[in-house]
C-alpha cells in the first residue's frame, strides 16, 4: 500500500513546492474541457429538444476529424477547414435526420437508443473502410506560448480551441434566446405538441437541431485531430464524456454544460498528476456518481417537503 | 508459392467461403506426390481484424517454403522431401484457432504446426498442440504469458514482449557509464497502456531497472480511451527524468510524440513502441527525431543463413517476389524464420516422428537472416535480442544491439526545434 501512497504524496508535494505546475495543469485542463464541451453541448441540445440520446455523438466527432484530414490532403489549412467541415457535417446531419432520426423520434427511448447505436457502428465501419484503421493527426502549424519564464507552456491551437468553444457557446445562447428559430427550438423543447398547435414546424426544428449538433461535432473533430489523434473507433470516448458532462450538468442548462466540462477537465488533470493516468477517467466517473447521489438526496428532500 | 496460395483470387475466395461458414481450405501442392511432401498445418487470420498481419505471416511462411523447396527441400534418410503448408482461416478469433487445430491434427493427420498470428490465437493454439503432443513453431505471438505455462511443444522464433523496451534500459546504463555517470543515478519516467501487451513491456522494464538500481519516478498506466496525457507529461516535466518510455500501441506513440514536443519535454533517452505503425516520421517530422523504437527485425542487421543469405538479401528477394509490399514488415521475416527452424529440425532429427522433432527443436542453435535462434526450456527464443532503431534524419537507423548495428546512437537526444 505504501508503494502506492508514497508516490502520490510526492506528486502532491511537487504542486505545493512548485506552484507553477498548478498553472500548467489548470491551463491544460481548461483546454481539454473546452474540446469535450463542444460535443457535450451538441448532445445537450439534441437531448433537450428531440429527447433522442445520440449514442453516435463521438462518431460524428471522428467523422468531422476525417473530413478535415481529407481536406488537408488537398492543401486546405486545418484551421480554415473548420468552416467547410462544419457545413458538410450540417448537411450530413440533415440527411441522417431525414433517413433515421425522424422515424424514431416519436417512438420510445429504447428504439432511438438502438437506432443511434446502430448508426454509431455503421459510421465506425465506414470510416474504417474509407480511411483505414491507422491513427491520424492534423498539423495546425501553430507554435506554443511560453509563460512564466518557460516553466509553463500551452500550444496556440489549444488556446484557439478554448476561444472557439466560448464563441460557439455564446453564439448558441444568443441564437436560442433572440432569434425566431431559437424561440421555436425552445418552445419545441418545452412542449412539442403545444408548439405544433401554435404553428411551429417541429419537424423543421428537429432537423435543424440535429444538423447543428452534427456541425458542432464536426468542428470538434477537426480540433481534436489537431490536438490529439483520430481513429475510426476512438469516437466512443467522446460519446461517453459528452454523456457524463450532460448528466452532471443537468438537462436544459447550457451554461452549466460548458462550466461542468471545463471543471471536469481541470479535475481530470489533477487526478492524473497526483493519482496517475490510470485514475484520470475513474475520478471523472466517480465524481458523476457523487453528483447524482447528491442530486437524488436533494430531490427526495424536496418531495418530502411537498408531501 | 503461387501454387499453394494461387494468388489473391484464391485468397479472396477463401475469405468468402470462410465467411459463409463453409470452412476455408487452401490448395495443396499439385506438383508433388503426397509421400514425399511434409505438410505443415496452420490456422491463420485470413479474415477479421488481424487479416493484414495474418497475410504478412503466411506470405513469410510461403516465401520460405518456396526458397527451401527450390534448394531441394529437406533430406531425411537420404530421401528429399518438399515442404507444404495447409492453411485454415481462424477469422482472427482465438476460439476458432483452437477448433481448427483440432481439425488439422485429428482429421487431416498433420503432425507439424506453424503458429497463428497474434498472442491471443497463439494462446488458444498451444493447449491443443500440447494435448496431442504435436510440436508447433510460432513466430507471431510475443506475450510473456505464453512462456510461463510450461508448454513443451511450443517454440517461438521472436523475442517476447517484455524485451521490447528493456534493452533500452541496458543501453541507457551503458551510455551513462561511458559518460561518467552512475546507472544507479538515472531516473526513469514511463507510461504504459493498461493492456496485456503493454504491461508485459512494462514488466521487462521494471525488472531491468531494478537490476541497474535505477529509480522509476513516474509509472502511469494509461486507460485505452485516454486521449490526453498532458497530466502525466506535466509530472515528467517537473521531475526531469533521464529516460522517458511510452508504450500504448499506435495511439500512445502518436499522442506521446506530439504532446512531448508541444510541452517542450526532452530526456537523454526517449523510447516509444509502435513508431512505424503510428507513422511518427511522416506525421510529426522533427518532433520524432532521436526517439528510439524497438523492432523484432531490421533488414540492415548483419545476420545471415544458407537459404536466404543476409538480411538484406532476404529483403531484396522478398520485395522482388512481392511488389505489392513497400518494405518487409517483421511479421513476414519471422514467419520465414519459423519455416527455416522447422527445416533445420527435420534435417537434424532425420525422422518424421513428432516426439523426435520436438527434441530436435528444443536443441535448435542456429543463425538465420532473422537472428540467432536458441530456445529456453519454456520455448521462447533467448538468442535474439530486440533491435533498437533511432529516428535520425527522418529514417530508422539501427543503433542496438551494438554488435550488429550499423550506426552509433545519438546521445543525449537533442530537443526538437
Amino acid at each position: 500500500m505504501a508503494g502506492v501512497i508514497v508516490p502520490m504524496w510526492d506528486n502532491f508535494q511537487i504542486l505545493v513546492t512548485a506552484p507553477v505546475f498548478n498553472v500548467q495543469l489548470i491551463l491544460n485542463g481548461l483546454s481539454v474541457g473546452a474540446v469535450f464541451a463542444l460535443a457535450a453541448y451538441g448532445l445537450a441540445l439534441v437531448w433537450g429538444v428531440t429527447s433522442v440520446k445520440n449514442l453516435a455523438q463521438g462518431d460524428f466527432v471522428m467523422m468531422g476529424g476525417y473530413l478535415g484530414y481529407e481536406l488537408s490532403l488537398h492543401g486546405v489549412n486545418p484551421i480554415v477547414a473548420i468552416v467547410p467541415v462544419g457545413v458538410l457535417m450540417f448537411a450530413y446531419g440533415w440527411v441522417i435526420y431525414a433517413l433515421i432520426i425522424r422515424r424514431v423520434i416519436e417512438l420510445d427511448l429504447f428504439t432511438s437508443l438502438l437506432a443511434t447505436f446502430g448508426l454509431a457502428i455503421t459510421m465506425q465501419q465506414v470510416l474504417n473502410l474509407v480511411f483505414g484503421p491507422d491513427v491520424r493527426t492534423l498539423k495546425s502549424g501553430f507554435g506554443r506560448f511560453e509563460l512564466l519564464d518557460g516553466m509553463v507552456d500551452i500550444t496556440q491551437i489549444r488556446v484557439v480551441a478554448f476561444g472557439l468553444c466560448i464563441v460557439l457557446a455564446v453564439a448558441m445562447v444568443l441564437f436560442l434566446r433572440n432569434s425566431r428559430m431559437g424561440q421555436a427550438i425552445r418552445a419545441t423543447a418545452q412542449d412539442p405538441r403545444a408548439a405544433r398547435v401554435l404553428g411551429v414546424n417541429t419537424d423543421l426544428v428537429y432537423a435543424l437541431t440535429f444538423s447543428i449538433n452534427s456541425a458542432i461535432c464536426g468542428v470538434a473533430g477537426v480540433i481534436i485531430a489537431m490536438i490529439w489523434v483520430i481513429q475510426p473507433f476512438y469516437g466512443i470516448a467522446y460519446s461517453v464524456r459528452a454523456f457524463v458532462v450532460v448528466t452532471a450538468a443537468g438537462l436544459g442548462n447550457f451554461p452549466a454544460v460548458i462550466l461542468t466540462s471545463l471543471g471536469l477537465g481541470v479535475i481530470e488533470q489533477y487526478s492524473g498528476f497526483i493519482l496517475g493516468a490510470q485514475f484520470q477517467q475513474a475520478t471523472v466517473v466517480g465524481l458523476l456518481l457523487v453528483i447524482l447521489m447528491w442530486r437524488q438526496t436533494l430531490l427526495r428532500r424536496h418531495r418530502l417537503a411537498l408531501q | 508459392m503461387h501454387k499453394q496460395f494461387q494468388g489473391s483470387a484464391l485468397a479472396r475466395a477463401l475469405a468468402i467461403s470462410a465467411a459463409i461458414g463453409v470452412g476455408a481450405l487452401a490448395g495443396t501442392p499439385t506438383n508433388a506426390n503426397a509421400e514425399d511432401t511434409i505438410t505443415l498445418g496452420s490456422a491463420i487470420s485470413i479474415t477479421g481484424k488481424y487479416s493484414q498481419e495474418g497475410k504478412n505471416a503466411s506470405d513469410g511462411y510461403n516465401f520460405a517454403v518456396k526458397a527451401i523447396n527450390d534448394k531441394g527441400g529437406v533430406k531425411i534418410g537420404g530421401k528429399p522431401y518438399k515442404l507444404a503448408v495447409k492453411y485454415y482461416d481462424d477469422e482472427s478469433t482465438p476460439s476458432r484457432t483452437a477448433q481448427l487445430l483440432e481439425r488439422i491434427i485429428n482429421q487431416d493427420g498433420i503432425k507439424f504446426v506453424l503458429g497463428p498470428y497474434g498472442s491471443g490465437p497463439t494462446k488458444a493454439a498451444a493447449p491443443v498442440t500440447e494435448k496431442y503432443k504435436i510440436p508447433m513453431v510460432e513466430a507471431e505471438g510475443a506475450s510473456r504469458s505464453l512462456f510461463t505455462q510450461g508448454y513443451r511443444y511450443m517454440f517461438a522464433a521472436l523475442s517476447t514482449s517484455d524485451q521490447y523496451l528493456s534493452p533500452l534500459i541496458d543501453l541507457a546504463a551503458e551510455l551513462a557509464e561511458k559518460n561518467g555517470k552512475k546507472p544507479g543515478d538515472l531516473k526513469i519516467a514511463m507510461a504504459f497502456e493498461n493492456d496485456p501487451f503493454s504491461l508485459d513491456v512494462r514488466a521487462g522494464v521494471v525488472e531491468t531497472a531494478k537490476k541497474h538500481n535505477m529509480k522509476i519516478v513516474v509509472d502511469d498506466k494509461m486507460p485505452r480511451d485516454l486521449s490526453d496525457i498532458s497530466a502525466t507529461l506535466t509530472k515528467i516535466k517537473a521531475l526531469k527524468p533521464d529516460v522517458i518510455l511510452f508504450s500504448g500501441h499506435t495511439k500512445g506513440a502518436a499522442t506521446s510524440t506530439r504532446q512531448m514536443k508541444e510541452m517542450g519535454i526532452n530526456a537523454s533517452i526517449i523510447g516509444v513502441t509502435h513508431c512505424e505503425s503510428a507513422k511518427l516520421t511522416s506525421q510529426f517530422g522533427a518532433a520524432a527525431e532521436g526517439i528510439l523504437c524497438p523492432t523484432q527485425w531490421s533488414e540492415t542487421l548483419k545476420y545471415k543463413d544458407d537459404v536466404f543469405g543476409t538480411a538484406m538479401d532476404y529483403n531484396k528477394a522478398f520485395l522482388a517476389a512481392h511488389p505489392e509490399y513497400k518494405n518487409v514488415p517483421y511479421q513476414v521475416a519471422q514467419g520465414s524464420a519459423a519455416v527455416e527452424i522447422w527445416a533445420d529440425a527435420f534435417r537434424r532429427a532425420q525422422s518424421l516422428d513428432p516426439e523426435k522433432l520436438r527434441d530436435a527443436l528444443a536443441a535448435t542453435d542456429m543463425q538465420t537472416f532473422y537472428g540467432n535462434i536458441k530456445f529456453s526450456p519454456e520455448g521462447n527464443n533467448i538468442a535474439k535480442p530486440m533491435v533498437l532503431r533511432q529516428i535520425q534524419g527522418g529514417k530508422y537507423v539501427v543503433v542496438a544491439p551494438t554488435k550488429y548495428a550499423a550506426d552509433p546512437v545519438v546521445y543525449p537526444r537533442k530537443a526538437p526545434q
